[in-house]
C-alpha cells in the first residue's frame, strides 16, 4: 500500500463541466419553485403515489449507485485485497457525493423540511419505523464517509498533523462504514413491506431485504468497473484493466446467488405465477433478469474479463439490471389502486438530473483538484 | 500515542452508545381493540347521498371548500358546491356513488349503492407503525388515530403504507400537512359525537362504542329484507327511527381487514365493487415490524457484526498507520512546507 494518490491538475471549466452546470441552473429554477409553489407545483406526485422520481431514484437507486466505496471496503478491509487500494478513493468519492446528494435531495422531496430534524429527536423517534432506520443510517453513514474520505482533502491542504491523528482512528469509521449500508441497504428493500398488495407480487416478498443488499453489493462493484473505464477514457488516463478484471471476477457469483434467491422465493411462494399475468410487469422481470444473465454469462468467461469493451458494457448492465429492480419495485410495477397513474413531470426529471450533473461537476473538481486518483495506473 | 489512545477510546464508546441506543423491541403479538374503543359503522342501505357528513367535517374541522368544481366554473361562482371527487389535502369525508354498469343514471338500481369514504382507524394501524416520527400515534384508550403536525416531517411514508389509501397530503401548499380523519377527537374530550356522526338524517353513520357497532353490524346483516325494523339514529343508544330493511351483502366490512378497524362498514353490494381495496387480514405493519425487529433485537447482530468489522479494518490498516509512521520519521526536508 505504497501507492501515492495525486491531483490529476488539468483545465476545471471544460465544455463538459459547463454543460452540466446548465443542467444545475434548471434544476436550481424547478427548486425555488418548489419551495415557494410545494411540490405539487414541480412534481407528478399525487396522493396515490406520493413518492416517485426523486425517492426511486435520488435515494433508493443513487445510494445503490453509491455502493462503489462500501463493496470496495468490503473488499480492501474485510477480505483483505490490498491489490485494490489504489481504487478505493475514486470508490469512496462516488459514495460521498451519491450520499450527500440524497441526502439534499430528502430535503426537496419531504414536505415539512423544517422538521427533518425531529427524526434525532428522541421524543418523536419511531422505534418501529422501517423508515427511521433507513433515516439514520443515511445520515450516519454520510458523516463516516466525508471522515473516511477527508484524508484526499487534508493532504491536499497538507493538513499533516491531523491527517496523522486520523490515520489512527480511521479503522473505526471503516468498521462502521461497512455496517450502516448492509444495515440501510437492506431496510431500502424492507420499506416496502408494509405497502403490502400495492406492490406487485413480482416484487413482494419477505426476503426483499436480503435482495436488496445482494444487488447493492453488486452495484457497488459494477459501478466502479463502470466508472472506471469511463472516467479513464474520458480524462485519457490508462485503463485499468487487470484490477477490474478481477473486481468483476465477483460480480456472476452475486449475482448468481440473488438470481436463486429471487426466483427460488418466487416458485416458494407461488407467486411466480405473476409472470403470466397482465400488463407489462412479467417483461419488465424479464428484463430485470436477461440484464443480470447477460452480465453473468460475459463476466464468467475469464477472456472476456480482459476485454475493456465487455467490462464495460457487462458492468452496465449490473448497475441498469439493479436500477431496474428498484424502479419496478418502487415506481412502475407500484399500483395504488385504480385511477392512480403517475409518470415524472418535467420538473421533477430537471432537479433529478440536476443533482447527478452536480455530483459529476464535483467529481471533476475533487479529481483535478485532490489527491483521489492513484498516480501511475 | 497514549492521548490517540484514549481519544480512541473515547470515540469507541461514543460509537457503541450509538448503536445500543436504539432499545431492543421485542417482536409484537397481534394488536387487540383497546378498551374504551369507538368508531363509526356506516350502513351504505341506509345512506342517501345527501353529503350533510361531508359538509359537517369541513365545518368541524375547519378545511376550506374546493371552489374550482365544474358548476363553479361553469356559472363563474365560488364555492357553490365542494367539487372534489375524492378525498384529498381539504377533504378528510366523501361520500362516492356507486352505479351497476349499464344503469349509469338510476340510483334505484338495485346494484346502486354509496360508499362512505374516511379514515378506517385501525386496530394495528400501517400508518402509525410507518411513521419515523410518530407523528400519527394511536390513543391507547379510544384507539383513535390522530396527527400531530408538530412531528411529522412530510415523508408521506403513512401514505404508502396506508392499505385504504387514506392520509392525504396537502400537494399544493408551500408549508404542507398530512390530512386525515380523527374521529373529531377535539369534539368527543368535550363529549359530544364526531360530526358527521351528528349531521347524518338517516343514521347511516353510527357513533358508538366499537364492540357494539360489531354487533349492531351483526344484527343487520340477519336482517330479513322488506321487514320494518328500529334503526339508531346518530348514536347507538340514543334516538331510532323506523324503516324497512333492505338485502345486505353478508360481510361486516372492518371486522377482520387490516387486523380489524374501528370504522366498520355494511353495504347491499360487494365491497370489491365499491372500490374497497383488498387488504388481508392482517395488518402489514406486524409482518414489517417482527422482520425489522428480528434482525435488530437488542441490536445483538449488528453490534457483533460491528465489533468484527473494525476489527478486521484495524488488521488491514496496519500498513496504512506504518507508512505514515515512517513518512514521519523521514528527515524534515521532505515535510519542509509544513
Amino acid at each position: 500500500m505504497t501507492e501515492a494518490f495525486r491531483p490529476l491538475g488539468g483545465k476545471l471549466f471544460t465544455r463538459h463541466f459547463q454543460f452540466m452546470g446548465v443542467l444545475v441552473l434548471i434544476a436550481g429554477y424547478f427548486l425555488i419553485r418548489r419551495f415557494i409553489f410545494g411540490i405539487g407545483d414541480v412534481s407528478n406526485l399525487s396522493d396515490g403515489f406520493p413518492w416517485g422520481l426523486w425517492i426511486t431514484y435520488d435515494v433508493v437507486t443513487g445510494t445503490a449507485i453509491a455502493c462503489g466505496g462500501y463493496a470496495m471496503a468490503l473488499l480492501v478491509y474485510v477480505f483483505n485485497r490490498g491489490q485494490f487500494h489504489p481504487m478505493i478513493r475514486a470508490a469512496l468519492l462516488t459514495s460521498v457525493f451519491g450520499y450527500t446528494l440524497a441526502g439534499a435531495s430528502i430535503v426537496v422531496d419531504v414536505g415539512r423540511y423544517w422538521q427533518l430534524y425531529n427524526v434525532f429527536l428522541p421524543q418523536y423517534i419511531n422505534l418501529n419505523s422501517v423508515m427511521l432506520e433507513v433515516a439514520l443510517c443515511v445520515t450516519l453513514y454520510t458523516l463516516v464517509l466525508w471522515i473516511e474520505f477527508s484524508p484526499a482533502i487534508l493532504e491536499a491542504m497538507k493538513a499533516n498533523r491531523l491527517l496523522r491523528f486520523l490515520r489512527h482512528i480511521l479503522f473505526f469509521f471503516i468498521g462502521v462504514g461497512i455496517l450502516l449500508p448492509t444495515m440501510h441497504q437492506s431496510s431500502l428493500g424492507s420499506l416496502l413491506l408494509i405497502a403490502g398488495y400495492k406492490v406487485h407480487d413480482l416484487w413482494q416478498t419477505t426476503i426483499i431485504p436480503l435482495l436488496f443488499l445482494i444487488t447493492a453489493i453488486t452495484m457497488g462493484y459494477g459501478i466502479v468497473v463502470f466508472e472506471s473505464l469511463y472516467a479513464s477514457v474520458h480524462l485519457g488516463r490508462k485503463l485499468e484493466t487487470p484490477l477490474l478484471s478481477k473486481i468483476s471476477a465477483i460480480i456472476p457469483w452475486l449475482l448468481i446467488a440473488y438470481l436463486v434467491l429471487r426466483i427460488g422465493d418466487l416458485f416458494l411462494s407461488g407467486q411466480i405465477r405473476a409472470i403470466a399475468g397482465p400488463g407489462p410487469e412479467p417483461y419488465l422481470f424479464l428484463a430485470e433478469v436477461a440484464l443480470f444473465v447477460f452480465a453473468i454469462v460475459t463476466l464468467m468467461d475469464q477472456y472476456h474479463r480482459t476485454r475493456p469493451t465487455i467490462l464495460f458494457w457487462s458492468s452496465l448492465a449490473v448497475v441498469l439490471g439493479g436500477a431496474l429492480y428498484r424502479f419496478n419495485a418502487f415506481m412502475i410495477a407500484f399500483d395504488p389502486g385504480p385511477g392512480w397513474h403517475y409518470f415524472p413531470a418535467v420538473g421533477e426529471m430537471s432537479i433529478t438530473l440536476g443533482i447527478v450533473a452536480f455530483e459529476i461537476m464535483a467529481y471533476l473538481f475533487f479529481v483535478k483538484k485532490t489527491p483521489i486518483l492513484a498516480a501511475g495506473h | 500515542m497514549k492521548i490517540d489512545r484514549r481519544q480512541f477510546f473515547k470515540v469507541m464508546a461514543a460509537g457503541g452508545a450509538v448503536a445500543v441506543g436504539a432499545s431492543p423491541v421485542q417482536a409484537r403479538p397481534c394488536k387487540t381493540l383497546p378498551p374504551d374503543a369507538i368508531g363509526i359503522l356506516y350502513d351504505a342501505n341506509l345512506c342517501i347521498g345527501c353529503k350533510a357528513c361531508e359538509v359537517a367535517c369541513k365545518v368541524a374541522n375547519d378545511m376550506p371548500m374546493s371552489g374550482d368544481g365544474a358548476i363553479d366554473q361553469a356559472y363563474g361562482v365560488q364555492d357553490a358546491w365542494d367539487g372534489d371527487d375524492d378525498l384529498n389535502g381539504r377533504t378528510m369525508n366523501k361520500i362516492k356513488a356507486y352505479v351497476a354498469e349499464g344503469s349509469r343514471t338510476d340510483l334505484d338500481d338495485p346494484d346502486a349503492c354509496f360508499i362512505k369514504r374516511s379514515c378506517m382507524h385501525c386496530i394495528d394501524p400501517d400508518c402509525v407503525s410507518a411513521c419515523p416520527v410518530s407523528a400519527l400515534t394511536k390513543d391507547p384508550f379510544t384507539g383513535i388515530v390522530s396527527y400531530n403536525p408538530d412531528a411529522c416531517i412530510g415523508c408521506r411514508y403513512c401514505q404508502l403504507a396506508c392499505p385504504f389509501n387514506i392520509p392525504k397530503f396537502q400537494y399544493d401548499k408551500t408549508f404542507p400537512q398530512i390530512v386525515k380523519c380523527q374521529l373529531c377527537a377535539p369534539r368527543i374530550a368535550e363529549g359530544e359525537i364526531p360530526a358527521c356522526c351528528d349531521a347524518c338524517p338517516t343514521g347511516a353513520s353510527l357513533f358508538g362504542r366499537v364492540e357494539d357497532l360489531r354487533a349492531e353490524g351483526h344484527r343487520r346483516l340477519a336482517m330479513q329484507p322488506g321487514e320494518r325494523v328500529e334503526f339508531p339514529l346518530n348514536q347507538l343508544g340514543g334516538k331510532t327511527r323506523a324503516a324497512e330493511a333492505q338485502k345486505y351483502h353478508p360481510h361486516l366490512y372492518g371486522e377482520t381487514e387490516s387486523g380489524g378497524t374501528q370504522y366498520l362498514m355494511v353495504a347491499g353490494v360487494p365491497f370489491e365493487q365499491l372500490g374497497m381495496p383488498p387488504v388481508g387480514d392482517e395488518s402489514r405493519a406486524r409482518l414489517s415490524e417482527t422482520l425489522q425487529h428480528s434482525l435488530y433485537k437488542g441490536m445483538v447482530a449488528p453490534g457483533l457484526l460491528l465489533g468484527g468489522l473494525v476489527y478486521a479494518a484495524y488488521q488491514h490498516t496496519k500498513e496504512d498507520r506504518e507508512d505514515q509512521e515512517d513518512r514521519q520519521n523521514r528527515p524534515e526536508q521532505e515535510h519542509g512546507d509544513d
